[in-house]
C-alpha cells in the first residue's frame, strides 16, 4: 500500500518533469537529434538536470543497507556490454528518431487524448510483446 | 537564459528527484519501458506499484499541462506510418536493450554504469543517424 503511494507520487513528479521539460513534444526530440540540420540542443539540459540530481542518490544509497520501505536495492550489477544491449539501443534510437517519442513521454502524453499518441503506445506495446515471441521462436 | 532551456533544466531536476525517491524509498530503478511492460504482462506481486507509477505519469502530465501552452501538440510533421513503425521499434528495441532514456540515460548514467553509458551513446547516435537519413532520403 505504502509502496503503491510512493510509486504514484514518483510517477506524478516524473510526468510533470517530462511535460515541463519539453520531452512530450516530438518536434523538440527530433530537433535535438537533428544535429546536422536545424539543431535544438535544449533537451540536453533535461539529462543534465536529471543526472545532476540523481547522481547523489546512488552516493547516498551506498551508505544505506536497505531502502526505507523495501528489503534490498534492486539495481543490476551487470557490467557486460554485449551485442544484445547495443543492437537493442540502436533499434530504439532509430525508432526514437522516426517518431519522436520515447516510452515515458509517450505514456504521459496519453492525457492529451490525441489519437496519434494512442497509436504510438499501442504499436510500442506490440513491439514489446513481439520481443517475447521472437525470443521463443529463436530457442 | 532561454525559457526552453530553463524549463528543460527544471523538468530534468524533477525527473532526477523522482528517480531519487523511488531508489531511496523502494530500492527500484526508474526505467519506464521496464515498469510499463510489467503492467502489460504482470508478474505476481510485482504489478500494483507499476500500475500506480503509470497512473502517476498521467496525473503528472495532466497537472503540468495547466501551467504550459500546448505541451502535447505534435508539430513533428511525421506521418502516421512513421508513428506506427517508430512505436514498434521503440518497443522492441527497449526490451532487447533492457532500457530506454530513463533507465539507461538517467538512472544508469547517474550510477556510472558502463552498460548504460554505452547504451545511451548508441541510442542517441542511432537517433541522430535516423533523423539525418529521414530528412535526406525520405524528406519528412
Amino acid at each position: 500500500m505504502k509502496r503503491g503511494l510512493v510509486a504514484l507520487v514518483v510517477g506524478l513528479l516524473f510526468g510533470m518533469g517530462l511535460t515541463i521539460s519539453g520531452m512530450t513534444q516530438p518536434q523538440k526530440i527530433i530537433g535535438f537529434l537533428d544535429v546536422f540540420g536545424n539543431w535544438d540542443p535544449s533537451l540536453a539540459f533535461v539529462m543534465m538536470g536529471a543526472i545532476g540530481v540523481h547522481f547523489f542518490a546512488y552516493r547516498i544509497a551506498k551508505h544505506q543497507t536497505s531502502p526505507l520501505l523495501a528489503d534490498t536495492f534492486l539495481v543490476t550489477s551487470n557490467k557486460e556490454i554485449d551485442n544484445k544491449l547495443l543492437v537493442g539501443a540502436a533499434i530504439f534510437g532509430i525508432g526514437w528518431g522516426i517518431a519522436g517519442y520515447c516510452p515515458g513521454p509517450a505514456i504521459t502524453s496519453l492525457v492529451s487524448l490525441n489519437s496519434e499518441v494512442f497509436i504510438f503506445v499501442l504499436s510500442m506495446s506490440v513491439g514489446m510483446f513481439f520481443y517475447d515471441f521472437w525470443l521463443k521462436s529463436r530457442n | 537564459m532561454d525559457q526552453a532551456w530553463t524549463n528543460a533544466l527544471l523538468g530534468g531536476g524533477l525527473i532526477g528527484l523522482s528517480a531519487t525517491i523511488l531508489l531511496l524509498v523502494s530500492g527500484r530503478v526508474t526505467g519506464i519501458s521496464g515498469i510499463f511492460f510489467g503492467v502489460l504482462k504482470p508478474v505476481k506481486n510485482d504489478f500494483h506499484w507499476r500500475l500506480m507509477f503509470v497512473l502517476g505519469l498521467l496525473f503528472g502530465g495532466f497537472i503540468a499541462s495547466f501551467f504550459l501552452d500546448s505541451p502535447f501538440i505534435n508539430l513533428s510533421g511525421r506521418p502516421l506510418t512513421a508513428v506506427v513503425i517508430g512505436g514498434f521499434l521503440v518497443g522492441f528495441g527497449t526490451r532487447l536493450g533492457s532500457g530506454c532514456t530513463s533507465g539507461h540515460g538517467v538512472c544508469g548514467i547517474s550510477r556510472l554504469s558502463p552498460r548504460s553509458i554505452a547504451a545511451t551513446l548508441t541510442f542517441i547516435g542511432a537517433g541522430i543517424v535516423s533523423v539525418y537519413l529521414i530528412s535526406k532520403i525520405i524528406g519528412w
